[in-house]
């Protein structure tokens, strides 16, 4: 009994990775961009919040620097995207590409550093029930973070005017224009968000979750959260749980493993990415889900003037 | 979407590795040229003989490399000026990009050239193919040519000796193991730890994960992570990170550090290393082109000629594991004790080994079964 809530405690600390870029992600598409330079921006995020921690000693900080280092190069791509119309899609490769290598350039001299060692965590009386504590309640703040973010996000894009401008940027961005709303600025806002959230995801990863850095050790969490974005058909509890899924498939696999199931562990190793393929076969054949939810201006650049 | 990374992936590598290359070429200052020229003509100092090596991964990954490395090192402080062995590429891929690689080096004017990886087996045999004045060395493979040798080290040993540790440290009798690729070796390495802990303590189950993969340290932690939720309380890892070390050291557990001294990672959790210690084979290497003696063949060095050691052993280990471990040691040093003596019975049960029958080369190298005790079924083998 005992292993299954670490079990569950392991998918919820696996997934709060996912979720975190992905909700980023998502008020970033809910504008119409496309920003497939998550990776680029969580492994620069990745070694500064590394190196911060390693400076400072403190966690929060080395969150807060990661939060910006993702958002300098995500005002970057916003800059080429919204004002000077490039492709999306090639942009935003090539800051996957920089983002890769950059990261790798100023993390040398911090690859065999050390983090200082820190607390467990615990919620106080709850972490001590049986079962339910250790499953969920003996977590890092940034799990509960996760799920805060979502309920705030949940609540801005469908209860809060500036809520539904976003999204109308994201569907129309002329009309918005021709009803007055900045729509480059406003765009401009959400690939910023999207960038910090990111970049808040990377550092958790650098500082908690694998204290150690290495080049490339964000190793296609940053396309996986891409994909959980379309996986989620756009709607934020569905990210959420899209990305404990996926943490669930990363960890069963590992679990499994270790209890002797005799499943090949190769097989194990691709599972996370057939369910993404499985899953996203289902939605296409619902048209009026993808219609729904999917921001209608997605990729397409705006020119405020035609 | 995942090719499309790796496709990525090989891109920016491709990129850096040409960019490493470059920064290989730059020559060392000559302090010479500067000086004025010496009133009487000094007797011309022979030319330096030039060495290379090309490392899979960055100097810094703290284990599988950094070892290389520590290996390049000696091969300078023991030659002094007679040898230039300065050069070294890092993070060359284990693709064509590895050929282009030596065609680099040996374009630099390199004489020996080390590769330190499996997957350079078959672009370092083309280079050696076409530059035989050239000789060449390659790190854990099986093909040789007239110009192209092989040397490995025992890691088993290193293996057998931290599981003679860990049988004496595990509370829960069970181990756990986070393997990177099911090739010979590592499974090879699995079942050493297991027989050495079995050594001191029959009761020893291992548990057996694999990544698939040498270097990705957030997998490595998820499988550490998952080894210990299913009952292991003392990890090994034959992967190239300290990621399990690190995570054990999280999780108040215990774990060993692999290739190189990893106390550092995780001072609490750290119960001792089973390094590789390449300087004495680099040494002798060198030497045997410098004194025109070169040949090829294979060579793969244990305990007993140096090349592994086990060490920094935890305090708290107690005096007993700690004297077992010396006489261990000891008998792989003087050839008197082989880790893989009969009886050893395999996972189904069969005898594998008859009593008192020693192991040879050949049975090492081909071990693709568990011995009793490893839980799980090898990768691959599922017929």
């Amino acid at each position: 009994m005992e292993q299954y809530a670490l079990l569950i405690a392991a998918t919820l600390n696996a997934g709060t990775v996912l979720a975190i870029a992905a909700l980023g992600l998502l008020i970033n598409e809910k504008s119409g961009i496309v920003n497939l330079g998550a990776e680029g921006m969580m492994l620069c995020a990745a070694i500064a919040g590394f190196a911060t921690v390693v400076h400072t000693g403190n966690d929060w900080l080395g969150f807060a620097a990661g939060m910006g280092a993702g958002a300098v190069l995500a005002g970057l791509f916003a800059l080429l995207v919204i004002w000077l119309n490039t492709n999306q899609y090639a942009t935003g490769l090539a800051l996957s590409l920089f983002g890769a290598g950059f990261s790798a350039f100023v993390g040398t001299r911090y690859v065999q550093e050390k983090l200082p060692e820190r607390p467990h965590f615990a919620v106080p009386g709850l972490a001590d029930i049986p079962f339910i504590g250790p499953a969920l309640f003996k977590q890092h703040p940034m799990v509960y973070i996760a799920i805060a973010v979502t309920v705030g996000i949940i609540w801005f894009l469908y209860r809060t005017r500036a809520g539904l401008v976003l999204r109308s940027v994201g569907e129309s961005p002329e009309s918005a224009h021709a009803l007055g709303y900045p729509v480059r600025r406003i765009r401009l806002l959400a690939v910023l968000f999207g960038g910090a959230m990111c970049g808040l995801a990377g550092a958790y990863l650098a500082v908690i979750y694998t204290p150690l850095w290495v080049e490339g050790m964000v190793a296609g969490k940053g396309w996986i959260a891409l994909a959980l974005t379309t996986f989620a058909t756009w709607r934020p509890l569905r990210v959420l749980f899209g990305a404990y899924l996926f943490g669930g498939v990363t960890m069963m696999q590992f679990h499994l493993q270790s209890q002797g199931v005799d499943i090949p562990s190769q097989f194990l190793s691709m599972a996370p990415y057939v369910a993404t393929i499985v899953v996203l076969a289902l939605i296409s054949r619902n048209p009026t889900w993808i219609r729904i939810n999917m921001p209608a201006s997605i990729g397409k650049p705006f020119y405020p003037g035609s | 979407m995942n090719s499309k990374r790796t496709l990525l992936a090989a891109g920016v590598a491709a990129a850096l590795v040409a960019a490493l290359a470059g920064c290989g070429k730059k020559e060392e200052p000559k302090a010479e040229a500067a000086k004025p020229a010496p009133a009487a003509e000094a007797p011309k100092k022979a030319e330096p003989l030039k060495v290379a090596f090309a490392y899979v991964g960055p100097v810094g990954d703290g284990g599988w490399t950094f070892a290389h490395d520590n290996g390049r090192k000696a091969v300078e402080k023991e030659f002094g000026d007679k040898v230039d062995a300065k050069t070294f590429v890092e993070k060359v891929p284990e693709s064509a990009d590895a050929e282009r690689v030596f065609r680099d080096l040996v374009g630099q004017g390199n004489k020996v050239i080390f590769g330190t990886t499996f997957g350079y087996m078959e672009p370092m045999l083309k280079v050696a193919g076409d530059n035989a004045g050239v000789k060449f060395e390659h790190a854990t493979g099986y093909k040789t040519a007239p110009n192209m040798r092989t040397y490995d080290s025992r890691t088993y040993e290193g293996a057998y000796m931290a599981g003679v540790v860990a049988g004496k440290m595990t509370k829960t009798n069970t181990l756990g193991v986070v393997g990177s690729i099911p090739i010979p070796e590592v499974i090879r390495n699995i079942n050493s730890f297991t027989l050495g802990a079995q050594s001191v303590n029959p009761k020893i189950k291992t548990k057996v994960v694999w990544v698939n993969e040498w270097f990705n340290p957030p997998k490595e932690t998820e499988a550490a992570t998952a080894l210990i939720n299913g009952g292991a309380d003392v990890l090994m890892q034959n992967t190239d990170s300290s990621a399990v070390l690190q995570t054990a050291e999280k999780m108040g557990k215990r774990a060993f550090g692999w290739d190189s001294d990893m106390t550092a990672y995780g001072p609490k959790a750290h119960l001792g290393s089973a390094v590789i210690n390449w300087g004495p084979y680099y040494i002798k290497a060198v030497r045997d082109v410098l004194d025109g003696k070169w040949e090829t063949g294979q060579s793969w060095w244990g305990v007993k000629e140096g090349a592994i050691d086990f060490v920094s052993v935890a305090a708290d280990v107690p005096e007993d594991a700690k004297k077992k471990l010396e006489e261990v040691k000891a008998g792989l040093k003087a050839g008197t004790f082989h880790p893989w003596t009969g009886p050893i019975v395999g996972q189904d049960g069969k005898e594998v080994l008859a009593k008192d029958a020693k192991a040879d080369d050949k049975f090492l190298g081909g071990i693709k079964f568990y011995v009793k005790g490893v839980e799980g079924k090898v990768p691959g083998d599922g017929k």
